[in-house]
C-alpha cells in the first residue's frame, strides 16, 4: 500500500484542568490517503475536533499536551516540530475551516486582505499579485461580483458566503489536505447543500483529501468514502461508507444510525426511534474497559475490564468491540 | 378544518418589528418577521412548523402565547380570541398553553433547584393544596419525564443537555396544558439524546392527549413527529399538508428544494438535488409579489407582482404558488 498522506498513530491529547486530567483524545489511530474524503463522526465531546486540531497543532499547550502517539504527515512526525516548521505546513499543505466562519475571520480586515495575506505568506507574491489572486479565489468559490466583494468586510457577508470565503482562503495555497470541522453545522439546510457541493467541486478540481468532521450522519453518508466513528476519545469503528451504513458492527454506531429519523421513510416504517440510553461518560475519569459499556445493551462483564482493541472484521472495516 | 373543530386557529397573524435609527431612534424601517400566517391545529395532533432561520417560525410560536405581542391578526384558542384577553384570562390561558425552548440551559433559572423550577407553576396557579401534595406532584412530574425523585434538590448545571430538556418538559407539564409549543426542542442535543427526547414527547402526547406545535429546522425530525406540516418562507406559510404527503408530493417549489437538500443517512440512496441559488433575502425589504420568486426555479414575470394566496389544492393540502397545485 502506498504511504498514507496522514497517519495518526496512538494519539493521546490530554488537558490539565482544575477538575483533573481530561483525556479528550485517548489513543486514536486514523489514516487518510491522498485524495480521499474521510468522515469523522461522533457526538459532542467525543474528541473529533481535538483530533483535528492536534494535526495542525492548534491546541493551547498548556493546558493541553500530547501524551503519546505520532502524527505522520507524508511519513514525517509533526509532534516534535516547532512553530516555524509547522507554519510551513499550515495552509500550504494542510488547511482547516471551522464551524463558525465569523469567529475565524478578522472583522477589521477586508476578506480580500485576509486571503491575500495567506497567499503572500506562502507563495512569495507581492501584495498586488496576491490581491488579484484573492479575487480569483472568490470567483472560484462562486461569490458573485468577486472584484467588488474582495474589498468587503466579513460582516457584509451572509453565513453561507462567509463559509465560501473560508474555503477560498483555505484553498488559496492548494493544500493536500483540507480539514473541515463541522463546516455546515451553523448553516441552513439549503445553504448546507450549496457548501457541500462546493467542497466536492473543489476536491475534484484540486484533488485534495478532506477530513470532514461532523455529527450529522446524513452529511457523512453523502460526502465521505470512509468513515471513522469516535466515542469518548476513542475510535470505535472505521469502515468504507457503504459498509458502515449497510453493516454497522459496533453497538454505538448501530444506535447512532437507528436513532436518526429518516425523511425518505414513512413514519409507519419507523414508528419509534431507537435511542441510546444514558449520556456520554465524563472524560475526566473514564471507566476502565469499553467506554460505551455503560450504555450498551450487549455489555458483558468482560467489557468493563479491558479496552477492546480495533480489529479487522472485513477488508478496511475495523471495530473495537468484543462481540 | 373548520374553526369550531380546531383547538387553535391562527388567522392572518402579523408581527412587524421596528428598526430604529438616527439620533432620535425613530422607526426607519420594519422587519416583517411574520407576514400574514394562518393555520389550524386540531386537538391531539402535532403541527410541524419548518423553515430556515429568519423565516418567522419562532416569532409565530411566541405570538400565539403572547410572549410577543402580535401586530395584527387573530389567535383563537378553544373559541376565544387570545389577543383580546387581559390579566386574569391570560393567566388562565397560560395554564392551557405552554412552551418548551431550544436551549434548556438558558431557559432554566440557575439559582433555583429543579424542584423549585418545576413546582413554581403549581404555586402560581394554586394547583397544590398542601406542601406535601406539592412535593408529591413535583416528584410525580420528574418521574413522568424520566428523572429521579432525588433530582429535586439539584441545580440545572448538574444536568446534561438532554436531562435539562426533560426538566423543561416537566415544568411545562406541571399545569396540565392542552397545547405545548415546542420551539426547536431537540436542536441543541446530540442525536442519541435527541431520539430520547422525541420518544418522550410522543409518549407524553399519547398519555395526556397533548397537542403540539412543533417548530424546528430539522426536516427529518419534523416529519417523524408531525401529523401535518406547515412550511414557512420569509414570514409566510407557503404550504401545509399531511406530513407524509408533503414529503412524497411537495407542491411548492420551495418545499421541494428544502426537502431535496436534506442529507439522507444512507449512501445507497442517490437523489436529484434541487440547488437553490443565493441566500434568503433580507426580511426588512422582502421581495415583492411571491417572496420566493428571486430564488424560484420556475418563477415567471408575474410572480414578482402578484402575491399568491394559500389555497387548497387537494383536500387538506394547501399551497401558495401561482403555478403549482
Amino acid at each position: 500500500m502506498a504511504e498514507p498522506l496522514l497517519d495518526i498513530q496512538g494519539l493521546k491529547t490530554w488537558f490539565k484542568t482544575d477538575d483533573g486530567l481530561v483525556r479528550a483524545v485517548d489513543g486514536v489511530d486514523l489514516r487518510i490517503d491522498r485524495g480521499e474524503t474521510v468522515g469523522v463522526v461522533g457526538e459532542s465531546g467525543c474528541g473529533k475536533t481535538v483530533t483535528a486540531r492536534s494535526v495542525l497543532k492548534l491546541i493551547d499547550m498548556p493546558p493541553g499536551r500530547f501524551e503519546a502517539g505520532r502524527i505522520l504527515w507524508q511519513g514525517r512526525d509533526l509532534i516534535p516540530l516547532d512553530d516555524a516548521e509547522m507554519n510551513k505546513i499550515r495552509s500550504r499543505e494542510i488547511a482547516i475551516i471551522f464551524q463558525e466562519p465569523m469567529t475565524s475571520l478578522n472583522p477589521v480586515y477586508s476578506v480580500g486582505e485576509q486571503i491575500a495575506e495567506v497567499i503572500e505568506l506562502h507563495q512569495n507574491l507581492s501584495r498586488k499579485q496576491a490581491l488579484v489572486g484573492a479575487a480569483d479565489m472568490l470567483k472560484l468559490v462562486n461569490i458573485p461580483n468577486p472584484e467588488r466583494r474582495v474589498h468587503d468586510y466579513p460582516h457584509q457577508f451572509s453565513g453561507g458566503m462567509r463559509q465560501r470565503v473560508m474555503i477560498a482562503m483555505a484553498l488559496s495555497c492548494q493544500p493536500k489536505l483540507l480539514i473541515a470541522d463541522e463546516p455546515t453545522t451553523a448553516l441552513d439546510v439549503t445553504i448546507q447543500a450549496q457548501i457541500l457541493e462546493l467542497m466536492q467541486e473543489m476536491k475534484e478540481r484540486f484533488g485534495m483529501a478532506i477530513m470532514l468532521i461532523t455529527h450529522a450522519m446524513g452529511v457523512v453518508a453523502e460526502t465521505a468514502q470512509r468513515v471513522v466513528v469516535m466515542y469518548a476519545g476513542k475510535v470505535v469503528e472505521e469502515a468504507p461508507v457503504g459498509a458502515l451504513f449497510g453493516d454497522p458492527r459496533h453497538p454505538y454506531t448501530q444506535g447512532l444510525i437507528r436513532s436518526i429519523p429518516r425523511v425518505d421513510r414513512s413514519a409507519g416504517q419507523q414508528a419509534r426511534l431507537e435511542s441510546i440510553p444514558g449520556t456520554v461518560p465524563s472524560l475526566l475519569d473514564p471507566p476502565p474497559g469499553c467506554r460505551f459499556a455503560a450504555r450498551c445493551k450487549y455489555a458483558m462483564e468482560i467489557c468493563t475490564q479491558a479496552i477492546p482493541p480495533l480489529k479487522e472484521v472485513a477488508p478496511g472495516h475495523r471495530v473495537a468491540c468484543v462481540l | 378544518m373548520s374553526e369550531e373543530e380546531a383547538l387553535l386557529s391562527v388567522r392572518d397573524l402579523k408581527k412587524h418589528f421596528a428598526v430604529s435609527g438616527g439620533i432620535f431612534s425613530r422607526e426607519v424601517d420594519r422587519v416583517y418577521a411574520v407576514d400574514g400566517v394562518s393555520f389550524d391545529i386540531a386537538a391531539g395532533e402535532t403541527l410541524g412548523l419548518v423553515g430556515e432561520s429568519g423565516c418567522g417560525k419562532s416569532t409565530t410560536g411566541r405570538c400565539i402565547l403572547r410572549l410577543i405581542e402580535p401586530s395584527s391578526g387573530e389567535v383563537w384558542f378553544k373559541g376565544t380570541d387570545v389577543r383580546k384577553m387581559g390579566g386574569t384570562a391570560l393567566r388562565a390561558l397560560r395554564r392551557d398553553m405552554q412552551i418548551i425552548f431550544q436551549d434548556p440551559y438558558a431557559s432554566l433559572n440557575p439559582r433555583l433547584t429543579v424542584g423549585a423550577i418545576v413546582g413554581e407553576a403549581l404555586t402560581i396557579h394554586n394547583l397544590a393544596k398542601s406542601r406535601r401534595e406539592h412535593e408529591e406532584r413535583v416528584v410525580q412530574l420528574l418521574e413522568t419525564v424520566g428523572l429521579q425523585p432525588d433530582h429535586l434538590r439539584r441545580f440545572p448545571h448538574e444536568f446534561s443537555g438532554g436531562q435539562r430538556q426533560r426538566i423543561g418538559i416537566a415544568r411545562a407539564l406541571a399545569v396540565e396544558p392542552k397545547l405545548i409549543v415546542c420551539d426547536e426542542p431537540v436542536s441543541a442535543l446530540d442525536v442519541s439524546i435527541q431520539a430520547q427526547v422525541i420518544n418522550l414527547l410522543e409518549d407524553l402526547q399519547e398519555k395526556f392527549g397533548l397537542t403540539y406545535l412543533f417548530i424546528a429546522h430539522d426536516l427529518s425530525v419534523v416529519e417523524h413527529i408531525s401529523t401535518r406540516i406547515a412550511v414557512m418562507y420569509l414570514g409566510r406559510v407557503v404550504e401545509i399538508a399531511p406530513s407524509r404527503e408533503l414529503y412524497d408530493t411537495p407542491l411548492h417549489p420551495y418545499s421541494e428544494a428544502l426537502l431535496s437538500a436534506v442529507p439522507i443517512p444512507d449512501p445507497t440512496v442517490k437523489r436529484q438535488r434541487i440547488m437553490l441559488q443565493g441566500d434568503v433575502p433580507n426580511p426588512i425589504r422582502p421581495p415583492s409579489g411571491c417572496h420566493f420568486h428571486t430564488r424560484c426555479p420556475i418563477a415567471k414575470p408575474d410572480c414578482a407582482t402578484r402575491v399568491p394566496e394559500l389555497r387548497e389544492s387537494k383536500p387538506g393540502h394547501w399551497v401558495s404558488c401561482h403555478y403549482r397545485g
